[in-house]
């Protein structure tokens, strides 16, 4: 089911809560693959970042690439800037275990040693599984884990929040 | 020849959940797994240009690379694409290995399974081979084919069909010719299947009648014995290896005669539309198939077949790697 959120608004409340925190001409941006990269367009305009926008697809580090095998569709990640020594924004929709942002992190510093990496989420759901924490979070919710929150896009974004029964 | 060779019932590629298991031919291969191989090996191409080439896909599993024919190149990208998706490699070369001690092929796979091996892969002289180990197996490890006899080089083809549609444009408009010696090549063999499954609306085989059969025709292609006639309106040149040893089969009369008709040279080249692709397998033989200054020249992509052929290897690997669900 689509909720009534607005994420034109929750998107202008993330560049308001990062533009403090970030200095224009240094920061680079990176969205992780899907909705992380939809969002992160928007938010690179909003913060006129000056170094093109990154993306990471984390498929080749998926901690959980055993169980599952590789994603059917994996799409090229591109960091188009020299990572070492950088601020970077790692940019997410939906944080929920943390094991997405491990693997984006450990891709990121297989392009370099970056000198400092910002989370920002547009929804923080609670059940972190690692000691990961959005440093800019939209919305901070907790939900069940039988509940699914999913970004919808790209055009319009739209946040949608589904019961279903919890894996096992 | 047979237009196909079957080794027993079934599609062993595909495990009983439908998902691609084992790559032994592009014969049999479905469009949607040939399609996700070639998007994921785009994936894996950009990791080159990384400080770190290396991937953690494949941490902790093992790969045995069976060679029991000589060959540099697709030894050599299937050694780097697993070490590249962090898995551990274990070469083996017939000429040192128990094999000349009159070892079975089966009871050296069952030594390697007791080692804990992930994945095998094989080149053979014998068709079938890779068949045979994959049937062997079952779900038990991943087997790709890297050539078996005059059979099938899967890889090979993904890797030619990778190079076209990224250097090319799009195969469902292309008219591909593959030219040389076509019969004994388990090379054209993979690539006009793969072409087929991929759309390609024309694909021609040009050479002498003794090394293209119109017995070809019965695999959907065009056959021409005539280089001008043949490359008339082609987008891509397919040249083939020609295989010394043929010669005592008394095949071809002489490779300078071979060079003379079917040889590409710059003049001939132009007998096709410009700007023509130009691939080859590797090893070349300069001055027979191909003249250098077509392998050097400016339509030649020769060198980036070697660089895309360990994108596609990674990808093959990393797809069947995952299909196994925790093997």
């Amino acid at each position: 089911m689509t909720t009534d959120w607005d994420v034109t608004a929750l998107l202008e409340g993330m560049a308001r809560d990062l533009r403090p925190l970030i200095h224009p001409e240094r920061v680079a941006m990176i969205g992780i693959f899907t909705g992380g990269v939809w969002l992160a367009r928007a938010l690179h305009a909003a913060l006129g970042l000056q170094q093109p926008l990154g993306r990471v697809d984390i498929s080749f580090y998926r901690d959980d690439f055993s169980q599952i095998g590789l994603h059917p569709q994996v799409r090229a990640s591109d960091i188009p800037f020299d990572v070492d020594g950088r601020d970077i924004i790692l940019v997410d929709d939906v944080l929920y275990t943390g094991r997405t942002v491990r693997a984006a992190m450990n891709e990121i510093f297989d392009y370099g040693r970056p000198a400092r990496i910002l989370l920002a989420v547009l929804v923080d759901r609670g059940g972190h599984e690692l000691p990961v924490a959005a440093d800019v979070a939209a919305l901070r919710l907790i939900a069940t884990a039988g509940e699914h929150v999913k970004l919808r896009g790209p055009d319009p974004l739209r946040l949608e929040l589904e019961q279903r029964e919890p894996q096992p | 020849m047979s237009a196909t060779l079957r080794f027993g019932e079934g599609n062993l590629q595909y495990d009983a959940q439908g998902r691609l298991r084992h790559l032994l031919s592009t014969e049999g291969l479905r469009e949607r797994e040939l399609l996700q191989i070639l998007d994921t090996a785009e994936s894996f191409l950009s990791i080159a240009n990384r400080s770190v080439k290396k991937t953690p896909t494949l941490r902790g599993r093992t790969i045995a690379n069976l060679f029991f024919e000589n060959s540099t190149r697709t030894r050599s990208t299937f050694e780097l694409a697993a070490k590249r998706l962090s898995a551990d490699v274990l070469n083996i070369a017939v000429s040192t290995s128990s094999a000349s001690k009159g070892e079975s092929l089966t009871d050296m796979i069952d030594n390697l399974m007791a080692m804990q091996v992930d994945g095998f892969v094989i080149r053979h002289p014998e068709a079938g081979a890779a068949h045979l180990v994959a049937r062997h197996l079952g779900d038990s490890a991943l087997v790709v084919n890297a050539g078996d006899g005059q059979h099938a080089h899967p890889t090979q083809a993904l890797l030619d069909v990778f190079t076209i549609r990224r250097l090319g444009g799009p195969i469902e408009d292309r008219v591909v010719a593959i030219v040389g010696d076509v019969f004994h090549s388990r090379v054209a063999r993979s690539q006009i299947h793969a072409l087929s499954v991929l759309g390609c609306p024309e694909i021609r085989v040009i050479g002498p009648r003794t090394l293209v059969p119109e017995e070809l025709s019965a695999l959907g292609v065009h056959v021409y014995h005539d280089l001008q006639a043949g490359l008339r309106g082609v987008d891509v040149i397919c040249a083939l290896r020609l295989q010394r040893e043929r010669m005592e089969s008394h095949r071809l009369p002489s490779l300078d005669e071979f060079h003379r008709r079917f040889g590409l040279t710059p003049e001939r080249l132009q007998w096709a539309e410009p700007g023509a692709l130009v691939l080859h397998p590797g090893p070349m033989n300069r001055g027979v198939e191909i003249a250098s200054e077509v392998a050097d020249g400016a339509q030649a992509v020769i060198l980036q077949q070697v660089a895309h052929g360990l994108a596609v290897r990674m990808a093959v690997l990393a797809i069947l790697a995952g299909a196994a669900g925790g093997v």
